[in-house]
């Protein structure tokens, strides 16, 4: 078997019960060495469950998990060694300064030294906290405790690293630096396993996306693959008042697919030129065409109903 | 409860558990000042207002000044509240307001290596105070002779037992108010029938049958001789006793925070 056909992760049929609810529903997952890997779904899909029975957290209550070729959870606390988490919400230690969040984490690894230390300044560095090493986390901004986070994570060189809606809550400089660093972490090679509801993060970051939703697997490929095989190539979005008399009219005629979504209706078509072209002879209607996109398929796949689990 | 035993083990064989009280230790660190201040002047003003304003009314009791009486009780029973506030309030702070549990279990610790950490800790901070209360009973001539020096296991002992029994109660709060029914329900009533302030021995029948079933009152007949210069008798049950309440609750907590964090 060669380097790159190792799995980091296997999961088979694997299921997380509460009662008589289901959490994860029987899923199978491999993801390869290397790999940037996205899980995408709505609230209550069932991501979190999914990433705590990865780091052997919560126990599934069927199938099988090996992480790092660990069976977990029953060996979920050595693979742990080689793993990095990063929580959807921050949980630095707050008694604690920058740096000694990290040496005190690293000390839960059983590291210390000089090596730990050579290591810890390059974090820093790579973080772009090198000025704040002795601040107190409540001094640090949101963007600066989610670097922090991700560099704690980094602590133990990890083969695997886990992100929970690492860019939650940050504004767009501090996710454009997150996702500079998450880019760089790809191209050194780590296996990086991302939760997130930005879909343009995902678009951007993940070699692989799967779509989850009431704890199934609906699909998985590339992004690009993933919009090919669900979307037509072209999107034409038209609003405003006229928007409405106007489909009825023009557009519905003239689109492979249409769907009303509030006061905005959606056209889907292989070919875009008579839709641009009539809107274009109606003057007055506001229109945006665009390339299909991944937030489509999410949509298509997931519906769109309002997730508040 | 096998496996429990099983990660338990594990967790002391590995030593991991060591971090966790390193991490402890060094926050206690930071706020060193005021907690020393207070581990010295409790005791003192304890000792003072109590040992020799109630004292000139109680005169002797069991046939030594009652400070002597009081300093020898107030070790054990400060050993409790240490070990059981440590256990409860603070504990229950790293666990579901830093959600400090949380992050360490990403890493190769386990529940275990968590929960017997905090337990130690716990204990740890009972020294610390034992410590302050010998020396503060020292100065004022209320310890009887250089054999105190040996309580100081004992307290780690009682203040071990006490931190696991509270580390039960928090793995099941829901908030820092259900602290207020174990403190009043369990705590206080120990304090005032352990024998800390008084002699058990002209309580009514009940109440001394009942003590002899608290763990307070074995941590109190083996430590109090120590520190008035005599010799404890029925070591090994008093041993066996604290040791049982000691393992039971470490046990069950590592059980119920296994089953809260897995949620």
């Amino acid at each position: 078997m060669s380097d790159d056909q190792v799995q980091v992760i296997d999961a088979r049929l694997l299921s997380k019960h509460y009662g008589r609810y289901t959490a994860v529903d029987a899923v199978d997952v491999k993801i390869r060495r290397g790999e940037f890997w996205g899980l995408l779904g709505p609230n209550g899909a069932g991501k979190t469950t999914f990433l705590r029975m990865i780091t052997g957290a919560i126990a599934p209550s069927s199938g099988s998990l090996r992480v790092l070729e660990y069976p977990v959870p029953a060996q979920a606390r050595p693979m742990r060694r080689r793993i990095g988490v990063v929580p959807q919400l921050d949980n630095l230690d707050p008694d604690f300064s920058v740096i000694e969040n990290l040496r005190t984490y690293a000390g839960y690894f059983g590291l210390s030294g000089p090596d730990l230390d050579t290591h810890i300044e390059g974090l820093l560095e790579f973080a772009a906290l090198e000025s704040k090493r002795d601040a107190r986390i409540s001094a640090l901004s949101g963007g600066m405790q989610r670097r922090l986070s991700l560099v704690r994570a980094l602590v133990n060189q990890p083969d695997l690293l886990i992100l929970d809606e690492p860019t939650t809550g940050l504004d767009p400089q501090a996710r454009q630096l997150m996702w500079q660093r998450l880019r760089e972490l790809k191209s050194k090679g780590i296996t990086v396993v991302l939760t997130t509801h930005y879909m343009e993060e995902a678009q951007r970051l993940c070699d692989r996306i799967t779509i989850m939703d009431h704890g199934r697997l609906l699909d998985s490929a590339s992004p690009s693959e993933l919009i090919k095989r669900h979307i037509e190539p072209h999107v034409v979005e038209v609003y405003g008042d006229d928007a409405e008399a106007w489909h009825l009219g023009v557009g519905a005629g003239l689109a492979d697919r249409s769907e009303q979504v509030g006061e905005t209706w959606l056209y889907y078509a292989l070919d875009e030129e008579p839709l641009v072209d009539a809107l274009k002879a109606s003057h007055g209607i506001s229109y945006l065409h665009r390339p299909a996109n991944l937030e489509d398929v999410f949509v298509k796949l997931t519906g769109r109903e309002l997730r508040e689990a | 409860m096998a496996v429990t035993w099983v990660q338990l083990l594990d967790s002391l064989r590995g030593g991991r558990w060591r971090a966790v009280w390193w991490r402890n230790f060094r926050v206690w660190q930071r706020l060193a000042g005021p907690a020393i201040l207070g581990n010295f002047g409790e005791p003192l003003l304890y000792l003072l207002a109590l040992g020799y304003g109630l004292g000139s009314f109680v005169g002797d009791m069991q046939g030594m000044r009652y400070i002597v009486f009081l300093a020898s009780g107030i070790v054990v029973s400060s050993a409790m509240t240490t070990a059981s506030f440590e256990g409860m309030y603070s504990a229950y702070t790293r666990m579901e307001v830093q959600r400090t549990w949380e992050s360490i279990l990403t890493t190769p610790l386990s529940v275990a290596d968590v929960v017997f950490g905090e337990a130690v800790w716990g204990a740890t901070k009972s020294v610390f105070s034992g410590v302050a209360i010998l020396l503060v009973a020292t100065v004022l001539g209320a310890v009887g002779d250089a054999r105190a020096i040996l309580v100081l296991p004992l307290v780690l002992l009682t203040g071990l037992c006490f931190a696991s029994m509270s580390l039960v109660v928090t793995a099941v709060s829901r908030s820092y108010d259900f602290f207020l029914y174990y403190t009043t329900l369990v705590i206080t009533p120990m304090l005032l029938i352990g024998g800390v302030f008084f002699p058990l021995d002209r309580m009514p029948q009940a109440i001394q049958i009942a003590a002899q079933g608290l763990p307070l009152t074995h941590a109190v007949a083996l430590i109090r001789p120590l520190v008035i210069g005599t010799i404890p008798h029925h070591v090994a049950l008093h041993l066996l006793v604290l040791g049982l309440y000691t393992l039971v609750p470490l046990m069950l907590a590592v059980r119920l925070v296994n089953r809260r964090m897995g949620g």
